[in-house]
């Protein structure tokens, strides 16, 4: 890059020399030296050009930029405009390394978030610390993550404790503490501590592997203003210089005193705007800086194509638990009939002992003590119900007024803002307890600013009862709710939807990534919340937004629709002016310095343009 | 099967097109994407035609773009 720097300085220093002088020097005449000086700045600046030109002709291929350039500019010096000759040469050179360097500096701010990539691993092997590449540590090994280093492998702190930075990871910038049992992550960075923790997945299936992988393939789908340019690129070019064949034969021929000269001018013009390059750089280049930009805030888009559908969201459909809400869940009330409350408590944990939903848990940690896992037996789960089991020979339900009405067993309706859990013993209505959920802080704000950013219909889908989801609704704003949902009904309810979304509008579904991966892959734009540590919500989900927080969601949409909009700038501006001096071309009225300005000077505004995509600081 | 590949010193993002183009149009090749951006080509095809492809799209970068290299990902 340098090299080319150097020649378009010599080169130009060249040309203002013959720009400049204008007198004879001695026997020397100006028409003579001048043209001199402007042939050896063409063969300085452009000499590259013209051979790879000539090489591309002997292999048959015409229509390439470079024999482009070539026709243009010797054909101006052969009508003796020698100063448009050199410098549509020169400024075509400048916009040719305006764009390696945009694009070096563009794929650079990429790999700097790519900088994530652990180069080793500190392995204990008996009670010596190996250096070691992260690809030859096993799940179990014990590693030392010192201060100041990267965490190589996902794991579980065994001794220690520090402050760990995750946001090259999720874009949060407040450290996060960790400590003995601890899970870490790959990718993020140790701050103080020294920490000494377990290997729980080998390298390829570590978080930092997960991220690289996608950010690196992100992009491979393509966004229809990507495919509309290239389309468009592929006619545009032999369309002008036919068009400019014509030009330079016809009209000397049928138009009366037509001079040649002057059509093989304008005819040279739009071979000078003829090249594409400008029109097809900047749009990937925009949405480039789109999806860096939405990385730099923890939120990893898959292709531009996701990155274009989203700017056309119309309807946005929420999972509630752990993604509206917090997906914590805490016993709020117990209500024992006929039994104590340790007694209602204690079932009600055996009986959901064997599951790892978030209510099973809330019970277990209420009940607070290990479970004999030799007390219970017969296990029988009803999806969307609750479950049966047998514990110390007695026959426990526990699940939702669905399942004590299966069962045959009264019980008593309750209006309350929670899950509600119904235990009957032997058939025999034995109480309830009533887990309640929290709403996430910025589920509101986010819906909020949904609604601004012409969201037209927020929706929730949810297992719950049709108490808590509606209420959970009624805060948020959330326009339609459908409750006590089946894992299977989801997919279901979204197809529903789609049949109300306007053709061109999008729908979204936002998830945790825990049991929709069907919903997240059905949906026009699958996100997923939370990403770090969900292989499954990574592997199915077309957005992940690393963080837990639904604020993101409008984030990622207000740089959609800027990405989009630059995108669309860059088309509407270089098509244009393209077109504008083209049609001024033909007719006479401008000239090759126009022409010049219409491709070089494109490229460079729609280049710097398309920067902004990547600036996200204020969305 | 998918192979990925980097495209190092790809400069030139309507070469990257053409490129993609060309690839997609060689026999037993069900999906070639190439992005100009991240410098990668994306090649899905059928398992024995592989070899083949993966020659002829060597080929193919190295004439319109000879200052590629095709370098395994």
């Amino acid at each position: 890059m340098k090299k080319r720097l150097w020649r378009i300085i010599i080169g130009a220093v060249f040309f203002a020399a013959a720009m400049a002088i204008n007198i004879d020097i001695g026997w020397l005449k100006t028409e003579w030296y001048k043209t001199a000086l402007y042939l050896i700045s063409y063969i300085v600046v452009g000499g590259d050009v013209a051979v790879r030109a000539l090489k591309n002709i002997f292999k048959g291929k015409v229509f390439d930029e470079n024999f482009l350039m070539t026709v243009a500019t010797i054909g101006a010096m052969i009508i003796a405009e020698y100063p448009e000759g050199v410098a549509v040469m020169l400024f075509y050179q400048v916009g040719e390394l305006f764009q390696s360097y945009a694009v070096d500096k563009s794929r650079k701010s990429i790999a700097s978030l790519m900088d994530i990539r652990p180069d080793y691993a500190n392995v204990k092997r008996g009670n010596e610390l190996i250096k070691v590449d992260p690809y030859d540590v096993r799940v179990g090994d014990i590693i030392v993550i010192k201060a100041g280093e990267k965490i190589p492998l996902d794991g579980r702190v065994i001794e220690g404790s520090s402050m760990i930075d995750t946001s090259s990871l999720t874009g949060e910038s407040i450290p996060r503490e960790v400590e003995a049992g601890s899970e870490i992550l790959s990718g993020c960075i140790n701050i103080n501590g020294v920490i000494t923790a377990e290997v729980t997945k080998e390298f390829e299936e570590s978080t930092v592997s997960k991220i690289l992988d996608l950010v690196e393939n992100a992009g491979s789908r393509k966004s229809h203003s990507e495919k509309f340019i290239t389309k468009f690129a592929m006619y545009y070019m032999p369309i002008v210089v036919g068009i400019a064949v014509l030009l330079a034969i016809i009209p000397p021929l049928v138009i009366k005193g037509a001079t040649l000269s002057d059509w093989v001018y304008r005819a040279l013009s739009f071979l000078v705007v003829s090249c594409p390059c400008a029109l097809v750089i900047s749009i990937p280049l925009s949405f480039f800086g789109g999806i860096g930009g939405a990385s730099k805030k923890g939120i990893l888009v898959k292709g531009s194509n996701y990155l274009e559908a989203l700017a056309k969201a119309e309807i946005m459909v929420f999972d509630k638990t752990g993604t509206l809400t917090k997906g914590v869940f805490n016993v709020q009330e117990i209500h024992p009939e006929g039994v104590s409350r340790e007694e209602l408590i204690e079932l009600a944990a055996y009986a959901e002992s064997y599951s790892n939903h978030p209510i099973s848990n809330s019970l277990k940690k209420a009940y607070g003590r290990e479970i004999d896992s030799g007390r219970v037996k017969n296990i029988e789960e009803i999806s969307g119900h609750g479950v049966i089991a047998t514990i110390d020979e007695r026959k426990i339900a526990a699940g939702n007024v669905k399942l004590m009405r299966k069962l045959n067993i009264l019980c008593p309706s309750v209006e309350v803002d929670g899950t509600v859990i119904h235990i009957a013993v032997d058939s025999l209505y034995a109480g309830y307890i009533v887990i309640a959920d929290e709403i996430k802080a910025d589920s509101v704000q986010a819906i909020k600013e949904l609604k601004k950013a012409s969201i037209k219909q927020t929706v929730m889908l949810t297992g719950d009862t049709k108490n808590v989801a509606s209420k959970v609704a009624r805060v948020l704003g959330i326009d339609k709710v459908y409750s006590e949902l089946l894992p299977g009904d989801k997919v279901e309810k979204v197809e529903e939807l789609f049949l109300q979304k306007s053709a061109k509008g999008k729908l979204a579904f936002v998830g945790d990534g825990i049991n929709d991966a069907p919903v997240l892959a059905r949906a026009d734009i699958g996100i997923a919340m939370g990403g770090l540590g969900s292989d499954a919500a990574i592997e199915a989900a077309d957005i992940v937004i690393m963080t837990d927080e639904p604020s993101k969601i409008p984030t990622a949409m207000r740089i959609s629709k800027r990405t989009l909009g630059i995108a669309n700038q860059n088309i509407m501006f270089a098509i244009g002016i393209k077109f504008l001096v083209l049609a001024l071309s033909a007719l006479g009225i401008t000239n090759m310095w126009m022409a010049i300005f219409a491709d070089v000077g494109v490229t460079i505004i729609a280049i710097l343009n398309s920067f902004r995509a990547l600036n996200v600081r204020n969305l | 099967m998918k192979r990925r590949f980097i495209l190092e010193g790809l400069g030139c993002a309507n070469c990257a097109a053409k490129i993609e183009m060309a690839i997609n149009k060689l026999d037993g090749v069900k999906e070639a994407t190439v992005n100009f951006m991240t410098q990668r080509l994306v090649v899905e095809g059928e398992d024995e035609k592989m070899p083949a492809i993966i020659q002829a799209a060597e080929k193919i970068v190295k004439s319109i773009e000879p200052d590629t290299i095709m370098k395994r990902a």
